[in-house]
């Protein structure tokens, strides 16, 4: 070691910048900065895209203090378990300090991602307004803007590539914001606007699509109509990436006419989605490019019945990823395992989701696409049923999953035929499947499946467990077997303070651990934060009564801890205590 | 926070490490649920807070003496907020859509057509138009369609026959049972004034 160390001195440090330059894992980078100082000074100042998987595990100040050359911010905010209202709406998470800091400090940023965090209008602007090489602008599951702001991006950006909204809850004040992109702007390659609810000028949209000859995605919303789609893809053949915004028709008229031969032209698409409101009878328009399509959304495409599915995917024979509803059934599941060969990604979405539930998926659907499909490395599956059995097969037959989260449509279901929990099932799948980074699971579950987490889940990055498990043993297993672990997030589940305190240094080498209605307690977490200084373990509580100090015997509803290096947040709210 | 007591410790543990099956619902299975956590999985406080249009449905029903089958949890199927505030899955009834037959007085055979493909009468009234060959004109209320020898009716839940485009798009979808495209004198009468 003394001698490769000091025969890599030897190397000017633009030689060592250019070989960093090939790293372009965050890990790898991460990793590269540990070997000594000369090498943690060169790559800092070098490091042009940051990560950070919580935004309050550092502050702004540090980012900047340590990657002064940062063009690329990715940030996350909220834990996950707020995707499905566990967290409060104010729980935190905002961008605007970021964008502050790094304009005070004339960061150059050019990119800009984030997820689940609250963006302000004001943040927006201030982002506009600050940064004149900003290029691209992706935003997944925020929330705290207005199409306002989208309006100032739209102006001041003068090199904008990209703005990428994704499921994000937009205030939309029905604007002229596509408007707002002067007539100089031709460098847009992707634009998203999905999830935005009001309309949008169908003029501006069409000039727009004319001069950014560099378009190659764009998504819709659902205030496109179609015969506007069809002048933007006259417009734009080129594209590789499209979301439809409505896509309902008269199968008779000359628009429908203009636009399957529109469709036809556009032989570069590989992506589809949209399909936000849908006349079935319109779909075949889609078929002619379905051959060359690698990936299909049409998770949000109501009233598609299984027949006209099973038509549309004979069609798509290349496809890696296919983001579906339950409405498919498992005989449709079957057309996919027979038409789809090259299948990485599988999404099974539930399509009913406050009805007592008439899935039309089960175990059956899953074990064929696992046999069909050699490829299939990553699913999401809703179903209505489970057996250990089927678990056990696509075990066998698909031993590359790297994400696996089944979903029980009723949180504690038994295996459909025997009546058992589901823990051989699951118990296979991380056996088999040596790669497995993320695991989500469901239905009945003993302390037995974390046993199995525990032994074989070596790779395993991030667990999802609800409903499960019988005692502080099962939480155990998981924290003392998974040594790749970073997030853990528990509700409903008998875990208690022995489980919490058995390991507190293991929470350093995590990014976070959330737990909700289980068996921990105040005094329990109070323990765990003196001896931790550099973890927030933060509670939240929803109750009228704040009380100043509650009994240590009281059980915590909701816990979230992190480690950090900058000590408890200032943002948080009344709501929110940090022990 | 009534309920965060938790004065049954003691008792939880015999639940907690006890298996029981069944679906949520059952008197039974909400033991063996909420034995294990917290006894106010989704308190209704808690469901306000959240603020979220779509999951107010989900509120607590562990206290319901007689529950639906299946009792609705916070956050559970875990989907996130967006999708459930904006997928909105068509009913089984507009699967086949509402195909009705078309008549035209002297011609020899009916032809049907399918109504929900049509957002609005002008949609409607330009695919008769292509169909029968013909021209309706323009609708007004005061005198129908005027200016055309043919008026578009139908036959409503009543039995009536009716002028086309009186009455809400969705309203009319709903209500017409056939439809019928008159001609002539016949048609000059709907089409005038009460």
């Amino acid at each position: 070691m003394c001698l490769f160390q000091s025969v890599m001195n030897y190397f000017p440090e633009e030689v060592l910048e250019h070989v960093f330059d090939f790293l372009t894992s965050h890990r790898d980078r991460n990793a590269v900065s540990l070997v000594c100082k000369s090498w943690y000074s060169v790559e800092r100042f070098s490091r042009e895209k940051v990560f950070i998987g919580n935004c309050y595990a550092v502050d702004p100040e540090r980012l900047i203090a340590r990657f002064p050359r940062v063009r690329s911010l990715t940030l996350k905010g909220k834990p996950h378990f707020a995707d499905f209202n566990l967290v409060p709406h104010d729980w935190g998470g905002y961008v605007y300090p970021w964008i502050e800091a790094m304009a005070k400090n004339g960061i150059n940023l050019e990119e800009l991602r984030l997820k689940r965090m609250v963006v302000s209008d004001e943040s927006l602007e201030l982002l506009a307004k600050s940064f004149p090489n900003f290029k691209s602008l992706v935003l997944v599951s925020c929330d705290g803007f207005s199409t306002d702001g989208l309006a100032a991006i739209a102006s001041n950006c003068r090199f904008l590539r990209e703005l990428d909204l994704q499921e994000n809850e937009v205030d939309d004040r029905k604007g002229q914001w596509l408007s707002c992109f002067p007539d100089t702007c031709t460098s847009l390659v992707s634009l998203n606007f999905a999830c935005l609810k009001g309309e949008a000028s169908v003029a501006a949209l069409e000039r727009l699509v004319a001069r950014c000859r560099n378009l190659r995605s764009l998504r819709l919303n659902h205030a496109v109509p179609l015969d506007t789609l069809q002048k933007i893809l006259v417009q734009a053949p080129q594209l590789n990436d499209l979301g439809t915004g409505t896509f309902v028709h008269d199968p008779d008229s000359d628009a429908y006419c203009k636009l399957k031969n529109a469709i036809k032209k556009c032989k570069s698409i590989r992506s589809l989605s949209g399909f936000l409101d849908v006349n079935t009878r319109c779909l075949p328009a889609v078929y002619p490019i379905c051959t060359n399509l690698t990936s299909l959304n049409l998770s949000y495409a109501p009233g598609i019945y299984s027949s006209e599915l099973i038509k549309l995917i004979c069609h798509c024979k290349k496809l890696e990823r296919l983001w579906i509803l339950d409405t498919i059934g498992d005989k449709g599941l079957d057309v996919v395992a027979s038409t789809c060969k090259e299948l990485q990604e599988l999404r099974v979405f539930p399509s009913d989701l406050y009805g007592v539930g008439n899935a039309a998926v089960t175990e059956e659907g899953l074990v064929a696409v696992s046999a069909g499909c050699p490829k299939l490395n990553s699913l999401l599956y809703f179903c209505q049923q489970m057996t250990n059995a089927a678990l056990i097969t696509v075990a066998k037959n698909c031993p590359n999953f790297i994400r696996f989260r089944l979903c029980t449509l009723d949180p504690t279901i038994p295996d459909a035929v025997t009546n058992q929990p589901l823990d051989e099932g699951f118990g296979a799948i991380v056996q088999s499947c040596k790669g497995l980074k993320r695991l989500s699971v469901s239905g009945l579950l003993t302390d037995q499946v974390f046993l199995y987490i525990g032994m074989y889940a070596e790779q395993l990055e991030m667990l999802s467990i609800a409903f499960a498990g019988d005692s502080d043993k099962g939480m155990l297993y998981v924290l003392n077997g998974c040594k790749k672990l970073k997030k853990l997030e528990i509700r409903d589940s008998p875990f208690g303070n022995v489980a919490l305190l058995a390991d507190v240094g293991k929470y350093e080498t995590m990014r976070s651990l959330w737990m909700s209605s289980c068996e921990v307690t105040f005094g329990a977490c109070k323990t765990l934060a003196e001896k931790m200084p550099r973890l927030n373990v933060e509670i939240i509580n929803e109750g009228e009564q704040i009380e100043a100090s509650p009994d240590d015997r009281h059980r915590v509803e909701k816990m979230y801890l992190y480690r950090t290096l900058v000590g408890p947040r200032r943002d948080a709210p009344d709501f929110v205590w940090t022990l | 926070m009534e309920g965060m007591i938790m004065a049954h410790e003691s008792d939880l543990n015999l639940k907690a490490t006890e298996l029981r099956l069944g679906l949520p619902g059952t008197d039974e299975c909400e033991e063996m649920v909420s034995a294990a956590k917290n006894n106010k999985r989704a308190s209704p406080e808690s469901v306000e807070e959240c603020g979220s249009k779509g999951t107010c449905a989900a509120k607590s029903s562990e206290h319901e003496t007689a529950p639906a089958p299946k009792a609705q949890i916070v956050g559970w199927p875990p989907v996130r907020s967006y999708r459930k505030n904006n997928l909105q899955p068509k009913k089984t009834e507009s699967e086949s859509g509402i195909y009705v037959k078309v008549s035209m007085d002297g011609a020899p055979y009916l032809r049907k057509i399918d109504l929900k493909v049509y957002n609005g009468y002008p949609e409607l009234l330009k695919a008769l138009e292509t169909m029968f060959k013909l021209t309706i004109g323009e609708y007004s209320e005061r005198e129908g369609y005027k200016g055309s020898e043919y008026a578009p009716a139908y036959e409503d839940k009543d039995g009536d026959l009716m002028l086309v485009g009186d009455v809400p798009w969705d309203m009319f979808m709903s209500s017409c049972k056939r439809l019928r495209i008159m001609k002539g004198s016949e048609a000059r009468g709907l089409g005038g004034a009460l």
